[in-house]
């Protein structure tokens, strides 16, 4: 007797639904774009320059006791928040003028504050750095998306077909832009620890592109009748529960992650928990959509050279 | 069918059990430690044991034990940072004339594993707390600094040959020399050529004037700015010593930057007092008509002054000052023309080359000393009041004897090799030629916050991986046990790799082993989704097991590799906590694949392979 299970087989018509996906994403991206232009990032510390002061009180502190200790010898300008707990307080200083001045700069404010109040305060984190090296690391940063990017395409291109490659990347920039968007609308710090997310999700959102395409490229190979949207539906819907299953363990790691792993994992898991979401999204209707829209066809993927192993299983 | 070889399975589980065994020393407690290493001139032995237990039994300091360290180090445990502290002042307070002592973490490992010689990962600044110092170089002082030099060379040596000039001023990359006529032109260029080799002087006439322009060939600028970085890091080597931190890391980052790392310190106003020291040189002859073990019993000669050498050996000098380090224009090491022994070649202005000819053509075939001095202005607060003090440090660097009177140039020879005439001759330029530096990065964490990263990180790792655990149970059943097996064996073979590389553990490297262990499931997802599709299509267990394994790995290679040139590209690029991050990452990617494919399936194999199997539980 054969087992009958549950039939967990979908059929849903994905490709049906790349226009008002594509126009979904259009749209988003245009807002995205108007927010980065428009609003900007609200840059952390490390691509700006400044000092960044992190302090410790026994008592519960009042933001306005801070700004008035801090004013009183002459620190205006300080952007001033809690930081996790109502006994810790950031305190960030733009960058100075001179460099000196600025890894100067902590000791005097920690003084103003520790003379300010009764008992003791604790310097818990102290982070300077100069304006140069914020210019440097913004440079560095740009040019790791973009090198990662290249390395991609080139892989995809080889192990797939060039139109593969063009879907695989849109659907990463799409995610990175995403990401990036959500920070800039919503003015999120961005800090470095964002930018290794950023890459991060551009990692994981190929990782799920590529398994479609591994299927899509499998299906081409083994069913001849269907045209090219029925077999990259029938491929979507064949990995629709690992889609659902991956994408939902690393959610809930990451969902820890933002729970447990304190103020300073915030933005990065944050970025991610997006980045997931929306990567999930781009591989099924970005794409894959971008691989049919630039008309793949089955004898696109027969010329491509193949380890002769698979190619013997699958092909009649 | 779905057997493996007992050698593949005894291969796997021994890389599981190899990465057991390299994981083990995590699992120990990190003890805040006070490490002790004797000062000059004193050695550590089996009575400084019982010295420093009696220094901290009667200042009352609870301890938790002294140990012997190889190279001549104590090593004192502590319960807590606050005893440890605690433990310092005593050391300090009693013994601090002939110990230095500098705080530290220590792993309190059993004899068995320090025996098998495994380490614990090493923690990151985010996570032990310490300092991180970002320090820039002035390169274009630097090249200015040694056009500046020349101008004055050219100076003594066109006046010395009675070469008549107009002037000789530094104009931008290049200095110009204004003459007359064109016959003291090309004189000179001759005569300057010939003595300045490193330069390329060239004739330049325009407007009627008759001139030459020296200017620093790309090689020789080259040369200037590694030098200046290389001074700069002996010099803050030298500095940091007396900051008392156990492993201080010193490090050149890309072309004109230095990175200190300071773990455990908690001061960087100290670090700062340090960096703004400054530092000069005295020749001075030495005293041989005195005994130098008197001057040790306090009967030092009215002349004379008592100094040691970086060993700590006594040296009776004498109080006449021969030139200053101010008066040093360049030293650089090479090799004697007629020896080719290693050397240091030394360059004297004007005036110091008068006093330096007088004082040799005296006292050929005595000693003359090189003494280092620095001045570090430190801040300590005594009874409330912060008090600035300046502490001057002198140690005879050199001693050497003079062969034949000499004066503007002059060599040292007779050194030990090649990397002694390195180290002397950045010594010697650390009086007036030291490139300006200033600090473009820091870092400081304290040690309470340092311990909450490590708490919440060890937290989300905890939480993140019992969820997927559970979820993987629930949803894939016996399958998604051996799922968990081979995850939790891959956290371990990550941890594993990160001790035996000694690669540093960040909180983003934490962030990352979060990570891995969400897309890490990845792997088993993709076969176990392959074998509920086969037993849809209807084929035997076993074969289902086969080609979902088999039809899954194409996928699985291609998404990590692609996974891993992002991660690589990370690496590369990245500083900081980006490249701790990718750290973890790579490692992760390519552990994950060897326990996915390769570990996954043997257990798969041992459980249903080989045997008459109805039905599989997934």
């Amino acid at each position: 007797m054969r087992d009958l299970g549950v039939i967990n087989e979908l059929n849903i018509d994905f490709m049906g639904m790349r226009r008002p996906a594509i126009i979904l994403s259009g749209a988003l991206m245009l807002i995205f774009l108007l927010s980065i232009l428009i609003r900007g990032f609200n840059l952390g510390l490390d691509f700006t320059g400044g000092t960044v002061l992190e302090v410790g009180y026994q008592n519960p502190a009042e933001l306005s006791d801070v700004r008035a200790a801090l004013e009183a010898k002459g620190f205006t300008g300080a952007t001033i928040q809690h930081f996790g707990a109502r006994t810790d307080v950031l305190i960030r200083l733009a960058p100075q003028e001179g460099e000196e001045a600025g890894a100067q700069l902590s000791e005097e404010v920690f003084k103003a504050l520790s003379d300010a109040v009764e008992g003791q305060v604790e310097l818990r984190r102290v982070e300077f750095v100069g304006p140069q090296v914020g210019e440097e690391l913004r440079e560095q940063g740009g040019l790791a998306v973009l090198f990662a990017l290249i390395g991609i395409l080139i892989y995809v291109a080889v192990r797939f077909e060039w139109r593969f490659s063009v879907g695989a990347v849109a659907a990463t920039l799409h995610d990175a832009f995403f990401v990036v968007g959500i920070f800039s609308l919503f003015q999120i710090p961005f800090d470095l620890t964002v930018l290794a997310a950023v890459l991060a999700v551009i990692g994981y959102s190929l990782n799920d592109t590529i398994v479609i395409f591994d299927r899509i490229r499998e299906s081409f190979r083994k069913v001849r009748k269907e045209t090219a949207i029925e077999i990259t539906n029938m491929a979507v819907n064949q990995t629709m529960s690992r889609t659902v299953i991956t994408g939902g363990t690393t959610l809930l790691v990451l969902i820890a992650l933002y729970a447990f792993g304190g103020e300073a994992l915030s933005g990065f898991s944050l970025a991610l928990i997006i980045g997931v979401v929306v990567g999930t999204y781009s591989t099924i209707f970005v794409a894959t959509a971008t691989v049919i829209m630039l008309g793949i066809s089955r004898a696109d993927l027969l010329t491509v050279p193949k380890e002769g192993a698979e190619a013997g299983n699958t092909l009649p | 069918m779905n057997q493996y070889p007992l050698w593949k399975n005894l291969l796997i589980l021994g890389v599981i059990l190899g990465a057991l065994l390299l994981a083990v020393p995590n699992l120990f407690s990190q003890d805040p430690s006070i490490e002790i290493t004797a000062a000059r001139g004193s050695e550590v032995t089996e009575a400084s044991v019982a010295e420093v237990r009696a220094a901290l039994e009667t200042a009352g300091a609870p301890f938790k034990d002294i140990e012997t360290r190889e190279g001549g180090k104590l090593l004192v445990r502590f319960a807590s940072s606050a005893d440890q502290l605690a433990g310092q002042e005593a050391i300090e307070r009693s013994l601090s004339e002939r110990y230095r002592t500098a705080l530290t973490l220590s792993a309190d490992l059993p004899g068995w594993v320090r025996f098998l010689g495994l380490s614990p990962m090493s923690m990151g600044l985010d996570l032990r707390g310490g300092i991180h110092v970002v320090i820039d170089v002035d390169m274009d002082a630097a090249l200015d600094q040694a056009l500046e030099r020349y101008v004055g060379d050219f100076r003594t040596e066109l006046r010395d040959r009675k070469i008549r000039y107009l002037t000789v001023a530094r104009e931008g990359s290049r200095i110009l020399v204004k003459f007359n006529d064109a016959a003291t032109r090309d004189e000179a260029q001759r005569t300057l050529s010939n003595e300045f080799r490193d330069l390329d002087i060239q004739p330049l006439d325009e407007g009627g004037n008759f001139a030459i322009a020296a200017s620093l060939p790309p090689a020789q600028q080259e040369e200037i700015r590694s030098f200046a970085l290389q001074q700069n890091i002996t010099t803050l080597r030298n500095r940091v010593n007396a900051l008392g931190v156990a492993e201080p890391s010193i490090a050149r980052q890309g072309d004109r930057r230095i990175v200190v790392q300071l773990p455990g310190a908690q001061d960087p106003g100290r670090l700062k007092e340090l960096l703004g020291a400054t530092a000069t040189l005295e020749y001075r002859l030495v005293d041989t008509e005195h005994s130098v073990a008197d001057a040790l019993d306090g009967r030092v000669p009215v002349g004379s002054r008592l100094y040691r050498e970086r060993d700590g050996t006594p040296i009776l000098l004498n109080r006449r000052v021969i030139v200053t380090g101010d008066q040093i224009t360049d030293a650089s090491a090479g090799f004697d023309g007629q020896s080719g022994s290693p050397a240091v070649f030394v360059n004297l202005d004007g005036q110091g080359a008068r006093r330096m000819r007088d004082v040799t053509t005296e006292n050929v075939g005595k000693p003359m000393a090189v003494v280092f001095i620095e001045n570090v202005t430190t801040t300590e607060v005594v009874d409330g009041e912060a008090v600035k003090r300046t502490r001057k440090v002198e140690e005879v660097i050199s001693v050497a004897t003079i062969r034949e009177p000499f004066g503007r140039r002059f060599q040292t020879t007779g050194l030990d090799g090649s990397n002694e005439a390195h180290d002397l001759a950045l010594l010697l330029r650390s009086g007036a030629l030291a490139a300006p530096i200033q600090i473009v990065e820091e870092r400081t964490i304290g040690p309470s916050l340092g311990q909450d990263n490590i708490d919440q990180g060890f937290m989300s790792v905890m939480v993140g991986l019992a969820l997927v655990l559970l979820f993987m149970a629930l949803y894939y059943r016996v399958f998604g046990l051996v799922a968990n097996v081979v995850l939790v064996a891959n956290v371990i073979m990550i941890v594993a790799i990160l001790s035996m590389l000694q690669a540093t553990l960040t909180l983003p490297g934490i962030a990352g082993i979060v990570l891995t262990v969400g897309m890490a499931v990845d792997a088993n997802v993709l076969i176990y989704e392959r074998i509920r599709e086969e037993i849809r299509n209807g084929s035997s267990p076993q074969a289902c097991i086969h080609a979902g394994f088999d039809k899954a790995l194409s996928s699985i290679v291609d998404a990590n590799v692609t996974t891993l040139i992002a991660a690589v590209v990370l690496f590369s690029f990245g500083t900081g906590p980006i490249k701790g991050f990718a750290v973890t990452l790579v490692i992760g990617i390519l552990t994950s694949m060897f326990t996915a494919i390769f570990a996954s399936r043997a257990l798969i194999n041992l459980i249903y392979g080989g045997r008459r199997v109805k039905k599989l539980a997934i």
